[in-house]
């Protein structure tokens, strides 16, 4: 038995401190590690204000980020409504890289940091460390060199061709970056070689150079006439469904450093997918860390009540979800529902109903409920999460129902609510919207006119009539044929039938 | 095993390159807005930051979405309290769905709100505008020193140290004596390791323990010579230097005649002041070195400072060429010709007494237009229609035959408060139509 000193007590009142944080963090993180058996990166917590946090939200937080206009956008947009007191700030914000970096906004009560601490640097922390879809798809020990090296890249290219001329590039890259992952699945990336790559790259070209060569008329290669489309379809890797990539690879006119442009976008686009994927997952495990912990801490005494009641109303607010009918709804909070179903795994491991034996018979009763949530963290999805956990009992408390929306018919149909016929397919349904490879609209490279006016042939692949929006379309399109430098053409294809529905066309500007 | 650090501390202002960017993209649409702000409020405001809200066509940040309104969708919803399966629910009139209404031409109605700072917006108010000929350009004492660089030296302030010039030197000096670099102690080093574990073997002959006393000694030798060479000596060290130099400084005064006689009523008083308040803020954002005087006049005229000039209250009968005598006695007095650029703003309903007019004509003509750079002339209407053609002033109809012979001056009319940015705009824009 430790020896306990007159006041178990970590810390008293609202006023933090950095021994009264080191303290907690140290009780926490034992908690975290020798009771919940958690795996995680180093930690480093960093102290920030009001305006650092405002600025680590426009820079998709990324402690560094290159500098581009949509980032002044996003700080203009959310000081103004931090100031009009319409929006409050995240009391922090964490970054999947290696050592962990959490930052912690300086007007938190102890009882926040606390908080904080044990969602961020623990709960999160671990999830990035554990889960599949981050160990196989980001590289978090480089990020943040990489990061560095693609904001230096880009300000040297601002100074080398101007701000202009990079703005182009990287406006466009920005309008498919969605479009710039490779869902897939390729590997895991490695990013700390593409710095050293792209630098290479440079060199060479700056010692290659001669300026005879410019005075010697290019001998273009000559097309065979009879080439086999086929053939050169394949050799463009037709269809392509990553269009960055393409694009990076193949357009014709690109200069070398709007290709490496084309690249940061696509490696910033594909670091961030994971956490697309993972969204109700990694708050349901840092919501449920956070509960978990603080719990155990009052239970030891370590907190008091006071600081156990703010916990308590700060925990409540977090995981509200308000009613679809709300003035308040904005979609399901992830950090509600994500909780909500960690803490009904815990149950069903623990004391579970028959109907818990009937629906979840692998993990029903095991009395293991730490174990079987450290599985689901590593291994699942949200989309493979949903689909494999969500319980009667979670659709029962959320009042949850499925509605089906026919773009033709002046209604909606419920088709399914909370009820024994009900919990399959809104299960089935809530599943499918996590997916974000479903969710996002398949677009994929068809065909390049290689002998003719070199156009670019788009099709998008038109699932239950869902058409794209003709007019962001049109802007996408016209960013495309920049970076392409022919003309586009987009082309809706029906799934099944094979009907084609709109067209839509760009042509470069020049 | 973590690390706290405090990072509240770090420079602020981070992000100002992407604020810079921001602004230089959306200024189209920020000019419009601020234009736009400016017909319902007051000058006094102008001088201090400002919320606008423009359009976000030329900022907005296209995806591909698929049309929130066509195909088969569904959703799952949370807070069920009636509905049972099968059960209809009429779709919400009109704006149902999230998408914005865009005009098919390709350009949104999204707005997009946010806070300029005082200094943007005034940088965006008073942009392309200048004061026209500012040529007589002169040294002047104290104020027009600039810093200009001026080599390098060995003294100076930490912050102004030159890395690049003192690693040079730092270079020179140590490959000129000669000291050991680490990567020429590490293979010593490792080659002494080699010897003593016996991985290589002497090709000369000699024994080992020979080579390990020499290479032990040539150790030595490189770590005393590394400790008495440094690697950055205080002979090495540069400093950017900087000198102040002298700098020609244009020297400008504005003169700022209003009328302020009994026929100018409260409203025609505020537009002129309105007029002056914008000339003095932007003289006094553009210019350091710009001069204003004040003066006003009914039937004779007096040179006031700034607070009464706007803020008194006086009436009386008008004689407009008081003022600028008092004009003429003041450049007399304190702004010789041959050193001071000199303007002349003026604002007035066009009342004067008949037999006055051909004596201001004298007095422009002869004297004040001839040693001005520019003057411009508002001629502040009452509010609502002109009552009538035929019914200018006597001033205007006086002053208008000034413009043909005079390329330094003009004259514009303001009737509204929301006439005064533009015709301000037009009296000093860069690219000013003369006429």
């Amino acid at each position: 038995m430790n020896v306990h000193v007159a006041s178990p007590l970590l810390y008293e009142g609202a006023d933090w401190d950095f021994d009264k944080l080191q303290r907690a963090y140290d009780a926490i993180e034992r908690i975290g590690i020798d009771e919940l058996g958690l795996d995680l990166y180093r930690n480093q917590i960093e102290v920030i204000t009001a305006e650092q946090m405002l600025d680590a939200y426009a820079g998709i937080g990324m402690p560094v980020m290159y500098k581009h206009w949509s980032v002044g956008k996003r700080f203009a947009q959310n000081e103004m409504l931090y100031r009009k007191g319409l929006r409050g700030l995240a009391l922090e914000m964490v970054i999947n890289s290696n050592p962990s970096i959490c930052y912690v906004m300086e007007e938190n009560t102890m009882t926040m940091q606390a908080t904080v601490l044990a969602h961020a640097a623990i709960g999160h922390n671990h999830f990035f460390k554990c889960n599949d879809t981050f160990r196989t798809r980001t590289d978090a020990d480089a990020i943040l060199d990489y990061m560095a090296f693609a904001r230096g890249f880009v300000s040297q290219c601002e100074e080398r061709h101007g701000v202009r001329a990079v703005e182009r590039i990287l406006d466009a890259a920005h309008a498919l970056g969605d479009q710039g992952v490779n869902r897939a699945g390729r590997g895991r990336p490695r990013i700390a070689q593409e710095r050293d790559r792209a630098a290479r790259r440079m060199q060479e070209e700056r010692s290659a150079y001669n300026d005879l060569w410019r005075t010697v008329p290019s001998t273009r290669a000559a097309l065979p006439g009879d080439l086999d489309e086929q053939a050169a379809r394949a050799a463009l890797g037709l269809p392509e469904e990553n269009l960055l990539y393409f694009l990076e690879k193949h357009a014709p006119r690109l200069k070398a450093w709007e290709r490496e442009l084309l690249r940061i976008v696509r490696n910033v686009s594909t670091y961030f997918e994971p956490q697309r994927q993972t969204k109700l997952m990694n708050e349901g495990c840092a919501c449920w860390c956070h509960y978990t912990i603080m719990n155990r801490l009052h239970e030891r005494g370590q907190i008091n009540d006071a600081a156990m009641l703010e916990f308590l109303h700060l925990h409540s607010s977090v995981i509200f979800q308000p009613d679809f009918s709300d003035r308040r709804y904005s979609g399901i909070n992830p950090y509600a529902l994500g909780f909500a179903m960690m803490r009904d795994i815990e149950r069903i491991c623990i004391e579970p109903t028959d109907e818990d034996r009937d629906w979840f018979p692998h993990m029903a009763g095991n009395g293991n409920p730490v174990e079987t949530l450290r599985r689901a963290w590593a291994d699942f999805r949200d989309e493979s999460f949903v689909r494999q956990y969500l319980s009667p009992q979670v659709i029962r408390d959320f009042h949850l129902f499925k509605l089906d929306d026919d773009g033709e018919q002046p209604e909606y149909t419920v088709d399914a609510i909370h009820n024994a016929r009900g919990y399959k397919r809104i299960r089935k349904a809530l599943a499918a919207s996590y997916d974000v490879a479903a969710d996002l609209p398949r677009i994929e490279i068809v065909d390049v006119d290689m002998h003719g006016d070199r156009r670019l042939v788009l099709q998008h692949v038109v699932r239950k009539g869902r058409v794209l929006d003709a007019l962001e379309t049109r802007r996408v399109l016209r960013h495309i044929a920049t970076l392409w430098g022919h003309s586009i053409v987009l082309r809706e294809v029906d799934y099944e039938t094979g009907r084609a529905f709109a067209e839509h066309g760009a042509s470069s500007g020049n | 095993m973590y690390y706290v650090i405090d990072r509240r501390r770090n420079p602020q202002g981070r992000s100002l390159g992407n604020r810079q960017r921001f602004i230089r993209r959306a200024r189209e649409q920020i000019r419009e807005a601020i234009k736009e702000k400016l017909r319902d409020r007051s000058i006094g405001d102008i001088d201090s930051g400002e919320d606008v809200v423009i359009s976000a066509d030329g900022i907005h940040e296209p995806h591909f979405t698929r049309d929130p309104q066509a195909g088969h969708q569904e959703r799952v919803l949370p807070g069920n309290t009636d509905y049972i399966e099968g059960d209809r629910i009429p779709k919400p009139q009109g704006g149902a769905g999230s998408g914005s209404k865009a005009s098919p031409d390709g350009d949104g109605e999204d707005r997009f709100a946010f806070a300029l700072t005082r200094e943007e917006f005034l940088d965006l108010f008073f942009e392309d505008l200048e004061l026209p000929d500012l040529v007589k350009r002169k040294f002047k004492a104290e104020k027009s020193l600039r810093s200009q660089r001026a080599g390098f030296s060995t003294t100076g302030a930490p912050n102004r140290l030159s890395l690049l010039r003192t690693m040079r030197r730092s270079l020179t000096r140590r490959v000129a004596l000669g000291r050991p670099s680490e990567d020429q102690v590490a293979e010593l080093r490792a080659m002494l390791e080699a010897f003593k574990n016996g991985e290589i073997e002497p090709s000369d002959g000699r024994p080992i323990a020979a080579h390990v006393a020499e290479l032990e000694e040539a150790l030595e030798r490189a770590g005393r010579k590394r400790a008495r060479i440094a690697f950055i000596d205080p002979i090495d060290l540069r400093y950017r230097r900087y000198e102040q130099m002298p700098h020609p400084v244009a020297q400008a005064v504005m003169f700022c005649l209003m009328d302020v006689s009994a026929s100018m009523d409260e409203a025609m008083k505020d537009l002129a002041k309105r007029f002056f308040m914008l000339l003095h803020l932007f003289l006094q954002r553009r210019y350091e070195h710009v001069e204003v005087v004040f003066i006003r006049h009914t039937h004779h005229a007096q040179e006031v400072d700034e607070e009464t000039f706007f803020y008194s209250r006086e009436t009386g009968g008008t004689v407009v060429s008081s003022a600028l005598e008092e004009t003429l006695r003041v450049v007399n007095a304190r702004y010789p010709t041959h050193d001071w650029n000199i303007y002349v703003a003026q604002a007035s309903d066009g009342d004067d007494i008949p037999s006055d007019v051909p004596r201001c004509l004298d007095l422009l003509t002869q004297k004040v237009l001839p040693i001005s750079q520019y003057m411009a002339y508002v001629e502040i209407g009452r509010q609502g229609p002109p009552l009538g053609l035929g019914a200018e002033s006597d001033l205007w109809g006086g002053y208008r035959s000034l413009t043909d012979e005079h390329r330094n001056f003009a004259m514009r009319t303001v009737r509204e408060p929301r006439d005064i940015y533009p015709v301000f705009r037009g009296l000093f824009s860069k690219d000013r139509v003369e006429t």
